[in-house]
């Protein structure tokens, strides 16, 4: 809320609702309602077969929409007369929630990772809830590692999914061609990514920010078209299929294993279970996004990452200061696309199969929107937002048609009314002297 | 020869859609200074809208061309029109004067929110369109090729031209246009002298959704099917298109949609259809490293 708009609100309180004024201005944002949803929501359009298209009408949604309109409209003017106290003390249950999350950050970390760790061990825990802890995991991953460049380095980067996809290619492609273990392609998965983000990055990265956001979504699609149609080398929209499962120390998760070559449940004396793999594999990217994560954090105390910051509050002081903009979001820019390029080499060992179809631009976006709804530059709002935009989907067909629809939605609407995102409580990186006892 | 000429008139068709939509990019960004992504989406809700403007007239009976034409083109401008300016109003408007990346990722999530609320109301599955304008003749004949004008790709090319034509003296000697260009130049400044700024943005906004509704209805004709995914390419080429012109110049952005429509259309010919896509992005980021202004753009001052 601006500043006049929020002035106005304060004034509004003292003085009695003007009823009118609020019931014509609802009435007219009904009336827009209405006319935007009576083509596309009234006008529904279906086959009939034969190429050939019917026309169905649902006037009833339409008038459903204006009235949702209208009252969410009158609710909204209304909203600050009755949260008068909430209001004055400029803060609402979700900041109270970041303040409370940030002071208890220690142990609500220990928390969590405890929690994570003995997941798989929990006597309601099964294969599919292990599943869904590793996919949000994964995402967790992404997010963290796209949070180096948009939350901490304040570049808009809309392909972040195509560092995700060389990542798992150039694993594909090292075990498929020369043999590489999961353990052995790691390193060269995250440092070819890297290249990609210090090519791409070379070139944009002294333009103006939105150029940034088009280029990266540029870059998103070629990688994809390139991947889709260079078939000899990457197969194509058929893909890469049969890429290796990583292993333990060396020792594989297989029922048998060929000669000389001790399997898991061999070596610890186990009885031989599929659930090994899955709960190892879990472990992996637990493992990975906690050593992310503390490489972020500790990157961040480092002057490079307090580059970053300042960088995306400032650019002109920081020049004026000496830094080289360039540099500093090319390096940010690189670890992004390395950390991007090491989840998609765990990606591709945890399908064993990748196609192009699992790297299109709805990925670049949702792993967006868990930054942007986590808080950007929040650790622990990522999270949150992974484990909500991936379990979503799972509690009912309806959360799973409209999860992307109330992303999009949500994007605008924590942008208008909370722009550092639904958990972020910033604080400065770096105070001077003593902490002033007033924030 | 022939082969080539061809290829210059579906070059040039593409490249009036991209332009047209081109233009709404270029006027948003002269006078806010921000990429509005969700335009790709308001050029796809317009191809939509116009696909049902289509059914309902069919219903009603009105059969004569010319006048569903009309008829169609203008429910198309209107309806996209107001979603152009719900967009403003909703996902911009508060966002003016908040932090760098806040109007970008709002775009975003239009964008994201509008492609899957078509989707959930008109079903992912392709729209044909049967079509409309049919006929055309032969403009050249030679070694046994014939090179091909259609009626519909003169009518795509001579309304860009009159939009263009149009637009440029609405800019040029209105007192709206005059009221955007102070607004382009300096928005305090227009504030404190008298001009309703927010009104001047918001015609704005209307102004490139209605261009965008021709563009998608142009496109419902010349392919006769449409899907809630065109607004992404188009929107990532028409941004192109007016990176290419120089961003926040009118003709340049006409200028940028035909030279990218003829890349294409020329790439597809000569080299290959599959790579198509990735020369367009490759222009935009050549054109980025090289020459960020653009063709007829002006450089651009950072003020402190």
């Amino acid at each position: 809320m601006t500043a006049a708009s929020g002035l106005a609100a304060e004034n509004s309180a003292r003085l009695a609702p003007d009823w009118a004024a609020y019931l014509k201005d609802a009435a007219l944002a009904a009336l827009v309602a209405a006319l935007l949803a009576l083509p596309l929501m009234g006008l529904q359009t279906y086959d009939i077969g034969g190429g050939a298209l019917g026309i169905r009408t649902h006037f009833d949604w339409v008038a459903i929409a204006a009235a949702a309109v209208f009252a969410g409209r009158l609710a909204l003017r209304l909203w600050p007369r009755l949260h008068r106290r909430g209001d004055r003390r400029g803060d609402t249950a979700f900041a109270r929630l970041a303040a409370w999350a940030n002071r208890r950050l220690f142990a609500i970390t220990l928390a969590g990772i405890a929690l994570a760790v003995a997941l798989p061990f929990l006597p309601f825990s099964s294969r599919y809830l292990i599943d869904l802890g590793t996919t949000v995991l994964i995402y967790v991953m992404l997010g963290w590692g796209l949070n180096v460049v948009v939350g901490l380095a304040g570049l808009l980067d809309l392909g972040y999914v195509a560092f995700y996809a060389v990542g798992a290619y150039t694993f594909a492609l090292l075990a498929r061609d020369f043999g590489f273990t999961f353990w052995e392609a790691l390193p060269f998965s995250g440092l070819v990514a890297a290249g990609f983000g210090v090519i791409l990055g070379f070139p944009v990265l002294r333009l103006r920010g939105d150029y940034l956001a088009i280029v990266t979504l540029g870059f998103g699609e070629i990688i994809r078209i390139v991947l889709l149609n260079w078939s000899p080398v990457t197969g194509g929209p058929n893909g890469i299929s049969d890429i290796p499962r990583p292993s333990f120390l060396g020792l594989p998760f297989a029922r048998s294993a060929p000669e000389g070559v001790t399997t898991f449940h061999q070596f610890f004396g186990l009885e031989f279970s599929p659930d090994q793999r899955v709960i190892f594999i879990y472990f992996v990217i637990l493992t990975l996004a906690l050593v992310t994560n503390l490489f972020t954090l500790r990157l961040r105390r480092l002057p490079i990452g307090r580059a970053w910051e300042a960088l995306r509050e400032d650019e002109v002081a920081c020049r004026a200061l000496g830094i080289n903009p360039t540099n500093v979001k090319l390096s940010a820019f690189g670890i992004g696309a390395m950390l991007g390029g090491l989840a998609g080499c765990f990606f591709a060992t945890r399908q064993g199969f990748i196609s192009p179809e699992s790297f299109a631009f709805t990925e670049s976006a949702t792993i967006l929107a868990i930054v942007v709804l986590g808080g950007m530059g929040s650790q622990m709002g990522v999270v949150l937002a992974a484990i909500l935009l991936v379990t979503l989907p799972e509690f009912g067909r309806a959360f799973a048609e409209f999860r992307m629809l109330i992303f999009g939605a949500a994007m605008v609407a924590i942008m208008v009314w909370r722009p550092r995102g639904l958990l972020a409580h910033r604080e400065p990186s770096l105070r001077l002297g003593v902490r002033p006892s007033s924030t | 020869m022939a082969y080539f000429l061809q290829q210059l008139i579906n070059g040039l068709t593409l490249g009036s859609i991209y332009g047209l939509i081109a233009i709404g990019y270029t006027m948003v960004y002269g006078i806010i200074g921000m990429i509005n992504f969700a335009h790709g989406e308001i050029y796809m809700i317009g191809a939509f809208i116009s696909i049902i403007a289509f059914l309902v007239l069919g219903l009603a009976g009105i059969s004569y061309v010319p006048l569903a034409l009309a008829l169609v083109l203008l429910t198309t401008m209107s309806f996209t029109a107001i979603y152009g300016w719900a967009v403003e109003r909703v996902a911009y408007r508060p966002l003016r004067g908040s932090f760098r990346l806040a109007p970008l990722i709002s775009a975003i999530g239009t964008s994201i929110f509008l492609q899957n609320y078509v989707q959930i109301l008109q079903g992912a599955r392709a729209k044909p369109m049967p079509p409309m304008v049919q006929g055309g003749f032969t403009v050249l004949e030679s070694g046994g090729f014939a090179v091909h004008l259609s009626y519909l790709q003169l009518l795509i090319i001579l309304t860009t031209l009159v939009l263009m034509a149009g637009f440029s003296t609405l800019i040029a000697s209105t007192s709206l246009g005059r009221a955007q260009r102070a607004c382009e130049q300096d928005m305090q400044m227009a504030a404190l002298l008298g001009i309703d700024v927010d009104r001047v943005i918001s015609t704005t906004f209307v102004i490139g959704a209605a261009l965008a509704a021709v563009a998608g209805l142009m496109v419902t004709l010349y392919y006769g099917v449409v899907d809630f995914f065109i607004g992404f390419l188009a929107g990532v080429k028409a941004f192109t298109a007016a990176v290419l012109g120089g961003i926040g110049s009118l003709p340049g952005a006409v200028l940028g949609g035909v030279l990218i429509g003829l890349i294409e259309a020329f790439w597809s010919g000569y080299f290959s259809v599959e790579y198509k896509d990735v020369s367009v992005f490759v222009v935009l980021i050549l054109v980025l490293v090289l020459r960020p202004t653009g063709l007829l753009g002006r450089p651009e001052l950072e003020k402190v």
